[in-house]
């Protein structure tokens, strides 16, 4: 069919491929962020120890269903006070922006149609991670206009936290995905995995996840801070904002917010797999290298891709129902004075690694991951303040007879 | 007033280096949470699966809904005298009452409406009823349509006592003595303000 395409409208080989891919993967995404729901309940439940949905079909398996079902025949309330066209337009647009993060990521390498080699994603630019960034810090975009536009309280508060969060944790983040950057040379996101095909000694595979473990962890959490995932969900926050930025919305359109958020957490996983774990790689498997190009390998290089990213959506679940939510000066102090200094210096660790030519070298990255993290251990020793939520300029809490008389105890 | 020295000022105790990256306690957290998960996996979460099981209730005191106890010759009970609705703090029960058509008794309610909806099921009524005459049964899931629905005549509340007399036979009443109105009546002489008809 491929060859008929191509001979008889002139369009390449690649074209049909990422059509096909584009429809496949966003088929694919909105099963996938419904039983993402589906699976935040059930595994919140039993880090709960409940049971979670288990009525709608065998073992509740058709809750996303009922759900979706649900969300469509809800009363779409507009409520009267709103800026109807923005209101209107919010969740289109985080749902859209959340959908199209995925057209640069490497699905399943290459793929050997007749003589030529078309790539298994929907477009391979050349800038495919800075687009991939762009596009999902354009995913504040809907929830900045959604609280705007909601002309409410609550909603609006919402949106200037995700705001402020959002400018915050930018920037650890480009200066994470820089180190990358600067390590492989590189920006598309193919190269990025074949590059971290080989291994060192052996049987090490060479993912950067290896090379540069302090910049992996503090990219996931920065994606946690982006994606508006607890502990991070300050924008929302049920018990202080009534749902945040989406509190004026219902049925479908509050829906669509709450699938965008799943559809930015598997985008973001998706990049950390790329850009820490070597993507569809999986050492020692002649199908998952990128010498295979059978249909076959295909397949299963999309499957390790998906297995890790399934991977990264529990940690993240795990984490939302295991931690409590930051306080928002917490979270700036996390940012501003821990996360960037952090990056900056791994930043500037990885440009010296760099003109030294060492920047592929696991020792040298490792050991001055290590440096880093002993000179992290020993400030948080000695320089760091003690953390309360007092404000500063109050004067301290005076020393009371009471905790005189239990010091002498 | 508080006295200064009874204040204590607690402080949050002092952290390591490794502590205040709050990576470990991160860990330790998620360390918690995997145990439960894996917990619920293996063995079965305590969740009642409620409509096909049921908590096991005790019957002596759980209260559920009300009901009208009936004597040893099935007539109704109550001698309608407003004790149960005067000890309730909801105000649920109506009452009317009517000269009683036999003769061991002055009235008897020909109206006995209980609002479950104003009900808090405190058992105050219960505790007020001279003849032990209504009673809270371990029944808890109450339904209904409407409002009008959910509140109970006497006929109603009749029922619920041949539905629950098996489950919780209705105690041995009164001690005021009314003859006829429990199933085991006791001596009337030991009383002297039993109305002499």
């Amino acid at each position: 069919m491929i060859e008929f395409l191509t001979s008889q409208f002139g369009v390449s080989a690649q074209f049909v491929v990422s059509v096909v891919l584009a429809l496949v993967v966003i088929g694919a995404m909105q099963g996938g962020v419904a039983y993402c729901i589906y699976f935040e309940r059930k595994i919140s439940a039993w880090i709960q120890d409940r049971y979670g949905p288990n009525r709608v079909g065998p073992l509740g398996l058709l809750q996303p269903v009922a759900d979706g079902v649900k969300f469509f025949f809800k009363e779409d309330v507009v409520p009267r006070h709103v800026d109807k066209v923005l209101f209107i337009l919010a969740p289109g647009m985080i749902m859209f922006v959340s959908l199209i993060g995925f057209a640069a990521i490497p699905w399943g390498g290459q793929l050997q149609l007749g003589e030529k080699l078309v790539n298994i994603q929907v477009a391979n630019p050349d800038i495919g991670l800075l687009y991939i960034l762009g596009v999902a810090s354009m995913g504040v975009y809907g929830v900045v206009i959604g609280g705007w536009a909601s002309n409410s309280k609550y909603p609006f508060f919402g949106a200037i936290r995700a705001t402020a969060q959002m400018i915050s944790y930018e920037i650890p983040m480009g200066l994470c995905i820089l180190v990358v950057v600067l390590t492989m040379g590189t920006l598309r996101l193919e190269d990025i995995t074949q590059l971290q095909t080989g291994y060192w000694l052996g049987f090490i595979p060479q993912w950067n996840m290896f090379l540069h473990p302090l910049a992996f962890l503090i990219l996931f959490i920065c994606v946690l801070a982006e994606a508006n995932r607890a502990p991070f969900d300050l924008s929302e926050a049920e018990q202080e904002l009534v749902g945040g930025f989406h509190t004026e919305y219902s049925a479908l359109k509050f829906g669509m917010f709450f699938l965008a958020e799943y559809g930015h957490m598997i985008t973001s996983s998706a990049l950390i797999t790329v850009l820490f774990l070597g993507g569809w790689h999986l050492p020692w498997f002649s199908w998952t290298q990128p010498e295979a190009t059978q249909w076959y390998a295909v397949v299963a290089k999309m499957g390790v891709i998906s297995a890790k990213i399934v991977v990264f959506l529990f940690l993240m679940m795990w984490i939302r129902w295991t931690l409590p939510r930051f306080r928002f000066d917490q979270l700036m102090r996390l940012a501003w004075q821990r996360l960037i200094p952090v990056t900056l210096a791994l930043f500037v660790l990885t440009v010296g690694l760099l003109y030294f030519g060492l920047h592929r070298s696991p020792v040298w990255a490792l050991s001055g991951n290590a440096v880093i993290v002993v000179v992290m251990l020993v400030s948080a020793g000695t320089v760091g303040k003690e953390v309360t939520g007092r404000q500063p300029n109050l004067p301290r809490i005076q020393e009371s007879p009471g905790a005189a008389a239990l010091a002498g105890v | 007033m508080m006295r200064d020295e009874d204040i204590l000022e607690l402080k949050a105790p002092q952290l390591n280096p490794a502590e205040r990256l709050f990576i470990p306690q991160i860990l330790d957290g998620m360390k918690t949470t995997l145990v439960h998960l894996g917990k619920s996996l293996l063995t079965k979460p305590m969740t009642v699966q409620y409509p096909e099981e049921r908590r096991t209730v005790r019957v002596d005191n759980y209260r559920g809904v009300h009901r009208l106890n009936r004597d040893a010759d099935g007539r109704v009970a109550c001698v309608a005298c407003h004790m149960c609705s005067t000890a309730c703090p909801a105000h649920c029960i109506h009452i009317e009452a009517a000269e009683s058509p036999w003769d061991d008794r002055e009235k008897y309610p020909v109206k006995f409406d209980i609002d479950e909806l104003r009900c808090i099921y405190c058992g105050m009524c219960s505790e007020a009823c001279p003849v032990d005459a209504i009673e809270l049964t371990p029944d808890y899931d109450l339904v209904g349509r409407s409002r009008q629905e959910m509140i109970l005549g006497k006929e109603e509340l009749l029922s619920i006592f041949d539905k629950t007399k098996d489950v919780k036979p209705r105690k041995n009443p009164g001690i005021t003595g009314y003859p006829g109105t429990g199933d085991k009546p006791k001596a009337i002489e030991s009383s002297s303000e039993v109305p002499k008809q």
